[in-house]
């Protein structure tokens, strides 16, 4: 692995930086080199073809149609225009070459620079079969928010595949516009993993009294097909779910075929040192990166929102040859119903609980995860501003 | 300066008063954004404009002309 001197020699000559993803965590990596006084060259090449725009109102207010997709945009064209960089939008890298710093693009193009900086995020994992289905949804891009929205209606019977932070959002918003809405996972609780037993078991009731029908604790076996369109899920126990649409959000994988060859060691997610170097010259920022987090003296790989734009501060400052360790407060948040959950650091089954602030019957507490004598996690259920004020209560803050 | 702030985009993250505290604060009851200072003087540009950029929500707007 290269040593943060690598990166900061290579750094203090860059005179050029390309970065690959034109989403949350590249746009922020332009951004925040620009802030930072950078006037060099900046490509930012992007395989979608629209203006870079934000995927949590997705599941929230572009899918319920409170918001036009425009207003999702990262920034408006003016803004962009004076970041004064090159943005090459509907071109996808097909691959690296990291010895050089060389990427082709799908348009047979070859681009080089100083500096890389790979953001190039997730995709969502399919259900195994279950390609060219009418009606069944992922959803990580405009274009799934806007075919899911299209299919929701009062009519309609929607079953969400998948328990996590997404699909229980996904349930929570096309609550108000589908009659049915089931929600099916593994868990014994939507967001187990993610909030913990206690905060998780709420969350089940917020959304079992919100109507949603939830079928804790049962594996998915396959979905049912009439006629090229999708009619029902059924589960391992052999009942089937009547539906008339399908959201599976069961995870997803790094985005990181493009970098086989590249040199680059690659493990769910493009392994990186304490600084986000991959290798000499080459980063990697937002929800495809895994680096070695010295607060928590682990490798940490986050799909989370903050943190495309924190670390890419962080890439920015070290390309510029600031050599910062990366070592965030991990957080994230999700609107379901009329609860807005805020979590910092990282909760687990096995944390002690003890709620600190508010009352969970009032519907508003925090809650402070302790783990071995430490705090681990501070979640927020309606209070955000409390939450937040106790961020610097977990351990390695 | 001038900052505007959208409180209908905000998701109470409290990105910025974490980055400019003197500038922005979050309502009690539900965390949404409040802008304590609309011109922010000079020694708060770069903290304000840092606010700006790390929002999660892009509910931060600046215009820097004057
Ligand atoms: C529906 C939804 C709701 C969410 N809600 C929340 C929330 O409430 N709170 C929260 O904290 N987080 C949320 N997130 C997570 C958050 O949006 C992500 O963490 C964030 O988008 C990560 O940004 P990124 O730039 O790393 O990756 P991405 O946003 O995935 O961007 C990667 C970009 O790279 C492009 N790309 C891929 N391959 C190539 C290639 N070979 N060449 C060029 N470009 C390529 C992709 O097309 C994409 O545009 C949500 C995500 C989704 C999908
Ligand atoms: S950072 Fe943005 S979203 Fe968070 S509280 Fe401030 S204005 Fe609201």
């Amino acid at each position: 692995m290269n040593g943060p001197a690598n990166g900061a020699g290579s750094a203090n000559r860059s005179r050029s930086v390309l970065v690959v993803g034109a989403s949350a965590a590249g746009l922020a990596t332009a951004e925040a080199l620009r802030r930072k006084g950078f006037d060099g060259r900046v490509t930012l090449l992007g395989a979608e073809s629209h203006l870079p725009y934000d995927r949590p109102p997705l599941s929230k207010q572009v899918l319920s149609g409170d918001w036009e997709p425009e207003r999702a945009r990262l920034r408006p064209e003016a803004m962009l225009a004076d970041l004064d960089i090159e943005l090459a939008l509907g071109e996808a890298a097909v691959s690296l070459d990291a010895a050089n710093r060389r990427v082709k693009t799908e348009h047979g193009r070859e681009l080089s620079a100083d500096a890389i900086v790979i953001a190039t995020g997730i995709r969502p994992r399919a259900f195994p079969g279950t390609a060219g289905i009418a009606g069944v949804h992922l959803l990580r891009t405009l274009e799934d928010a806007l075919r899911l929205q299209s299919e929701l209606s009062e009519s309609c019977r929607l079953v969400v595949v998948g328990d996590g932070v997404l699909g229980a959002e996904i349930a929570a918003t096309s609550k108000r516009l589908c009659a049915g809405v089931t929600l099916v996972g593994p868990q014994a609780a939507p967001m187990e993993l993610q909030l913990g037993g206690e905060v998780a078991k709420a969350l089940a009731a917020l959304h079992v009294e919100q109507g949603v029908d939830l079928r804790p604790g049962v594996g998915v076996d396959g979905l049912v097909e009439t006629g090229g369109r999708v009619s029902g899920v059924r589960l391992e126990s052999g009942e089937v779910l009547p539906a008339d649409a399908v959201v599976v959000s069961i995870g997803s994988t790094p985005v990181t075929e493009w970098l086989a060859g590249s040199g680059l060691r690659v493990e769910n997610g493009v392994v990186c040192d304490s600084q986000c170097l991959a290798a000499e010259g080459i980063w990697a920022v937002g929800d495809v990166a895994r680096w070695d987090h010295v607060g928590l003296g682990r490798s940490l790989r986050l799909e989370n929102r903050t943190n495309a734009t924190e670390q890419a501060g962080v890439v920015a400052a070290n390309i510029l040859g600031e050599a910062a360790p990366y070592a965030p407060v991990p957080y994230f948040w999700t609107d379901q119903f009329n609860v807005k959950i805020q979590v910092y650091g990282l909760p687990s089954a096995h944390a002690a609980t003890e709620v600190v602030e508010g009352d969970p019957a009032d519907g508003r507490f925090v809650l402070r995860c302790t783990e071995n004598g430490r705090v681990s996690a501070v979640i927020g259920w309606n209070m955000p501003k409390q939450a937040r004020l106790r961020r610097a209560e977990v351990f390695y803050a | 300066m001038k900052v505007t702030v959208y409180e209908d985009k905000c998701c109470g993250a409290g990105s910025c008063v974490m980055a400019a505290p003197d500038v922005f604060d979050q309502r009690d009851e539900d965390g949404i954004v409040v802008l304590l200072e609309e011109s922010p003087g000079e020694d708060q540009f770069d903290a304000v404009r840092e606010a700006a950029s790390i929002c999660p929500a892009l509910a931060i707007e600046l215009s820097e002309a004057k």
